[in-house]
């Protein structure tokens, strides 16, 4: 992997939040990792580790406490579409269609209806979803509100796509099809992303590179580059490679 | 599959039960009412000057609106329950969207609308005989002062609840604070403050009411102090079961705009 352009820059990160009493919990302590251009990054941990803290620093959602965020070589100070993210929990807004959903950054940025148009429609047949256009977020299943979710982050073009357990609350299989979903469209459009799951078959399968994390404080143990070429599809599992890269991290993480 | 009974439905918690038998259960119980009513009436169990027969209370409602009183009556009442009210929800709808998001707005003035909130509005009706007389605008102010805190607090509540997630998402779109707070919070917070305008009309007839019986001179409230002076107690009753209607069919208003503005909402 070519690390010299890291589109994603993280350095000596540090985050504390107070508590009623006693002194502050360290929640991330000395996380410095880079995401390079078009490549598909994991952060893989326990719960509580803080690797979502983590990706809600880099959105600018939350505030640090010491350390660096760059991306493309400018400091993050706050939320911006050049960092689109996909939430564990469903964030479609419930009072517009789907397609006026995946418009909502587009109308922000004040793009003309035809232009809004081209892009919606090429990002929901990426999904699969083109004939739900007029639909309401109520109507969608769990996994159709998250394949919008990820149409309506990359429909903004932003430089890096960030995505938190977006197929947590999932079902095994429709989370299966989903990953599936995720490999052919990310495999098309390259974005550069930073993926969060506590699954490692799902980061093993989806990354470029892995970060293992440890449990509080959150620290970075290991970075892992995935030898598994592309495309890929959801029976590499039992690749020896796959199962190889595995044994690395389940040992990481001490539960082998 | 096989059908529960519907005896079984009856009884269990949530089950749906059959419509028809839904709307029989609904109409049998004013059916019931209007029976031991006629009972206690016609049957001469209860004095007419206590208890009003169904019939001549139905007599005063066509001898009144044959002389246009009940019509002028009806209009006075609801041209100041519409007016206060849409006075006091045009005011509340921002300030209270406002107190629960920023929390500046909510330092500055939710411990005086919490203060004012708990003063009871009709200890309030002699001072504003004093200030603004027994005119129409006291009416108005009644209910102003009895809707206006009440829905400021509802209508923050309605806004602190909207989903932060909802929030996230729209900044890392590209929308500022501004457009958060007008294509997210907004359209967000519709439908738990149409809920809100929902329960506060009918405290706003309540106050209609009780401003009506201490200084007026047209309007249900008056109408039923009228009668009482007169013991015409069918009167009284004819006033009651006209606000219960217009109250429902407030209510019925502000069911159809969720529907027809929010169908999205649960």
């Amino acid at each position: 992997m070519n690390d010299s352009v890291p589109k994603l820059s993280i350095r000596d990160l540090r985050l504390e939040y107070p508590v009623k009493r006693g002194r502050p919990v360290v929640a991330l302590d000395n996380v410095s990792l880079d995401v390079p251009d078009k490549k598909l990054a994991v952060i893989v941990g326990p719960s509580g580790c803080g690797k979502s803290s983590l990706l809600y620093l880099v959105a600018g959602l939350a505030e640090r406490t010491r350390g660096t965020i760059e991306v493309n070589r400018t400091p993050v100070t706050g939320p911006g579409p050049d960092r689109g993210m996909v939430f564990q929990s469903y964030t479609l807004f419930p009072w517009l269609t789907v397609r006026e959903n995946v418009e909502f950054g587009l109308k922000r940025r004040g793009l003309p209806a035809a232009d809004r148009a081209d892009i919606v429609n090429h990002y929901l047949n990426q999904i699969g979803l083109a004939e739900f256009h007029d639909s309401y977020a109520t109507e969608l299943s769990g996994g159709m509100k998250q394949r919008v979710a990820i149409a309506r982050a990359l429909a903004n073009s932003p430089e890096i796509l960030l995505m938190d357990e977006p197929f947590g609350a999932l079902d095994s299989q429709t989370r299966m099809l989903m990953q599936k979903l995720l490999l052919k469209v990310w495999e098309s459009e390259h974005k550069t992303l930073l993926f969060v799951t506590h699954d490692i078959d799902e980061a093993i399968l989806l990354g470029d590179r892995v970060y293992v994390m440890s449990r509080r404080p959150g620290r970075i143990k290991e970075q892992i580059d995935i030898p598994i070429v592309r495309p890929r599809s959801l029976d590499m599992v039992m690749d020896p490679d796959f199962i190889e890269v595995k044994r690395r991290i389940l040992h990481s993480l001490h539960v082998a | 599959m096989a059908q529960r009974s519907v005896l079984k439905s009856c009884l269990t918690p949530r089950a749906d039960i059959p419509k028809a038998l839904y709307i029989w259960t609904g109409s049998l119980v004013w059916m019931v009412i209007l029976g031991v009513w006629s009972l206690l009436t016609y049957g001469g169990f209860v004095a007419p000057i206590f208890l009003p027969a169904p019939g001549s209370v139905a007599q005063s409602a066509y001898d009144l609106a044959e002389n246009g009183m009940l019509g002028r009556h009806i209009w006075a009442s609801t041209q100041v329950v519409l007016i206060g009210f849409a006075i006091s929800t045009i005011l509340a709808v921002p300030i209270g969207l406002l107190m629960g998001s920023f929390r500046i707005v909510q330092a500055a003035i939710e411990p005086l609308v919490n203060f004012i909130r708990y003063l009871p509005v009709t200890s309030f009706i002699p001072l504003f005989i004093l200030w603004i007389g027994i005119g129409i605008e006291q009416r108005i102010m009644v209910i102003f002062f009895g809707t206006f805190f009440q829905q400021l607090v509802m209508i923050a509540n309605v806004s602190r609840s909207v989903s932060q997630d909802l929030l996230n998402a729209s900044y890392t779109l590209g929308a500022t604070r501004y457009d958060t707070v007008m294509h997210v919070l907004g359209p967000a917070s519709l439908p738990g403050i149409l809920d809100a305008l929902r329960v506060t009309i009918g405290w706003a007839w309540t106050y209609l009411v009780i401003a009506e019986l201490v200084a007026a001179s047209s309007g249900l409230g008056y109408m039923s102090m009228k009668a009482m002076r007169g013991f015409q107690v069918e009167v009284i009753f004819l006033a009651i079961a006209i606000i219960g209607v217009l109250g429902l069919l407030t209510d019925q208003m502000f069911r159809l705009m969720r529907i027809r503005f929010a169908p999205w909402a649960p």
